[in-house]
């Protein structure tokens, strides 16, 4: 295999594409950290279960307008059920120990999954693409396809808007307090339940989206929720847990390794991710941008 | 004293009536299946039991545990048919194997102090370990799985579940009575305040990450024992045991039976491979009735159904001693 420097870039690019739907979860994740002081593994389910509804709504509205439909609509269905868990669940174990809350969390994983199966069978699902995002980009004799630039396009819109949320509105402003100091947010008289069913339903919002983005690329499986939240779980790692900042950094990282890892290893390419979490582990506990709340979780 | 002795020689001589009775009465008298259920039950008890060594005695949670298992029962299988190696010397290699993963997973895992990092880690070994033994296909024949594992004949399944049955349970209990040991000796104690308090324990002068090393890898020890009758038992395995939800339902056995006592894992198991015959037998999802179970038991009874029957019978007891 030669390596030229085309090739090189659209492998950039491809990653770059891997990034961003990596940054739009693991920004949910590490918000709901960041706030919650909880680890939603569950976090993956509510990404398949967003990919499963796209596929849904696209056929059922057909073509096009069924495909920019499920854009739209699915990321709101999916945070109305994030809203429900979190009303239902896990308001009962944020004064618990930690253990029983991922325990909650991972049970979840086992639910959501069987729900899938119950709702769309086993077998694989495929999304089509309107006819505007189908075709290739060819550089340089080399072609890939259109729609991932349409997911950077996404990954930036979604990273501009959680940047002014974050830095110009009053909720913004509330969960990076809480991120800094809880208990100080809490006593200030601001409810804090509120703030937590608002930040759930943002981060499942972000899940959903994630889902209905990738669904097109992918073909739908039981099981896609587990692959995509270990990779999560390495980018919240490698950018700080809790940092939203450091979800971003760590995701444009991954991808990265991912899509370059993939021309040296083809089929070793998650390898790679795995090494890279066990280096900033063993060197760098709380992350490149994280604040050092790695020995309380 | 005397009469307290009394009952316990008694409880245990009924134990052990009811234990080589059971395989008879079970394949005799009902199915050769309903043994089958209960060796395996045998087998996830010991994977349980010794899993819990690292989450309720020594506080890691472990969320990668499959891994040792699934090393155990794939070095026995590949000794086995690969090289003409004797079953004694291949069922020995399954859990040193899996103790040498142990110990290499282990000396990057146990200086991390935070669970959630921790459970990150574990995942993330055992998934490449799954992605290993998927894709060497030479070695492991990946997900065709080894198939018609040779087993000798004096524990040979094809007819009788019998001889198995009582291999596998000396096998258990040895391994039970080891880990009752590890756990109630000095070192057992000192795993304990170091899951309560690890900075207290450091200040006594503990080396605390060498003990929870040294707790892991036991505990990766004995889930290869479990794995290596786990491949006797099927004659034949495939990656589907290396998989994260074969990790996750460990944990769960010890959520289930309860954390805090040494049999509750085991009873978990138990517990869990009934259930999973009796609802499967009814329909597919099992999975949806598992996380609904688990999701209740962490809400309402997070001691687990070993700590619920712990409590109720104190109670009991202390009523009883209450109005003579």
């Amino acid at each position: 295999m030669d390596f030229d420097l085309p090739m090189l870039f659209i492998q950039f690019v491809s990653g770059l594409s891997r990034a961003m739907v990596l940054f739009l979860m693991a920004s949910g994740l590490t918000i709901v950290f960041g706030v919650m002081r909880v680890i939603n593994f569950a976090h993956g389910a509510f990404y398949m279960l967003g990919a499963y509804l796209a596929f849904t709504l696209t056929n059922l509205l057909g073509g096009a307008v069924g495909f920019w439909a499920a854009l739209l609509i699915v990321p709101t269905l999916i945070s109305l059920l994030g809203a429900a868990v979190e009303l239902v669940l896990l308001r009962r174990i944020y004064e618990k120990e930690h253990l029983l809350q991922i325990l909650l969390t991972y049970s979840l994983i086992f639910v959501f999954n069987d729900a899938v199966k119950l709702l769309w069978g086993g077998e694989m699902r495929i999304v089509t693409l309107p006819e505007i995002l189908k075709g290739f980009v060819t550089f340089f004799g080399h072609r890939f396809p259109v729609y991932y630039l349409f997911i950077i396009g996404v990954g930036i819109a979604v990273a501009l808007l959680l940047w002014l949320v974050l830095k110009r509105t009053r909720f913004g402003m509330l969960i990076r307090a809480s991120a800094e100091h809880r208990e100080m947010v809490d006593l200030l008289g601001y409810n804090v339940g509120a703030l937590f069913s608002m930040v759930f339903i943002m981060a499942t919002w972000l899940g959903g989206l994630a889902g209905a983005v990738i669904a097109p690329t992918v073909r739908l499986s039981l099981g896609m929720d587990m692959e995509i939240i270990i990779e999560c779980f390495i980018v919240v790692i490698v950018g700080g847990l809790g940092s939203i900042w450091g979800a971003l950094l760590g995701a444009l990282i991954a991808g990265q390794i991912y899509a370059f890892g993939i021309l040296v290893l083809p089929q070793f390419a998650m390898a790679f991710l795995f090494a890279l979490a066990a280096v900033i582990i063993l060197f760098r506990p709380y992350g490149l941008l994280g604040k050092g709340v790695q020995a309380r979780v | 004293m005397k009469e307290n002795s009394k009952t316990k020689w008694l409880w245990t001589a009924a134990i052990g009536v009811t234990l080589v009775l059971l395989p008879f009465v079970l394949e005799k008298g009902f199915s050769t299946y309903y043994l089958y259920l209960f060796i395996k039950a045998m087998v996830w008890a010991l994977y349980a039991v010794s899993f819990n060594l690292v989450l309720g005695y020594g506080g890691m949670m472990s969320f990668g545990h499959a891994a040792f298992f699934g090393i155990g029962a794939y070095a026995c299988a590949i000794l086995l048919v690969k090289t003409s190696c004797p079953l004694l010397l291949a069922f020995v290699a399954g859990p040193f194997v899996a103790a040498l993963a142990g110990a290499i997973i282990g000396f990057l895992c146990v200086r991390i102090r935070g669970l959630f990092y921790f459970a990150v880690i574990t995942l993330s070994f055992a998934q490449l370990v799954y992605i290993l033994v998927f894709k060497w296909r030479t070695l492991t024949y990946g997900d065709d799985g080894i198939q018609g594992i040779p087993v000798p004949d004096f524990i040979s399944t094809t007819d009788t579940y019998i001889p198995f049955y009582f291999f596998s349970l000396i096998i258990l209990l040895f391994c039970l009575y080891l880990l009752w040991k590890i756990v109630r000796s000095p070192f057992g104690l000192m795993l304990r305040s170091l899951r309560e308090s690890p900075e207290r324990a450091a200040f006594v002068g503990l080396r605390t990450d060498n003990y929870r090393l040294i707790a892991f890898v036991l505990s990766a020890f004995f889930s290869g024992v479990a794995g290596v009758l786990f491949a006797l038992m099927e004659t034949s395995i495939a990656p589907n045991i290396l998989f994260w939800s074969m990790s996750g339902e460990v944990i769960l056995m010890g959520l289930l039976g309860g954390m805090n006592l040494f049999l509750g894992p085991a009873l978990g198991a138990v517990i869990m491979v009934l259930l999973n015959s009796f609802i499967t037998s009814y329909t597919e999802y099992w999975g949806m009735f598992l996380g609904i179970t688990l999701i209740l038991i962490v809400l309402f009874f997070p001691k687990g159904v070993g700590g619920l029957m712990v409590e109720q019978f104190q109670k009991w007891r202390s009523s009883s001693h209450g109005h003579p």
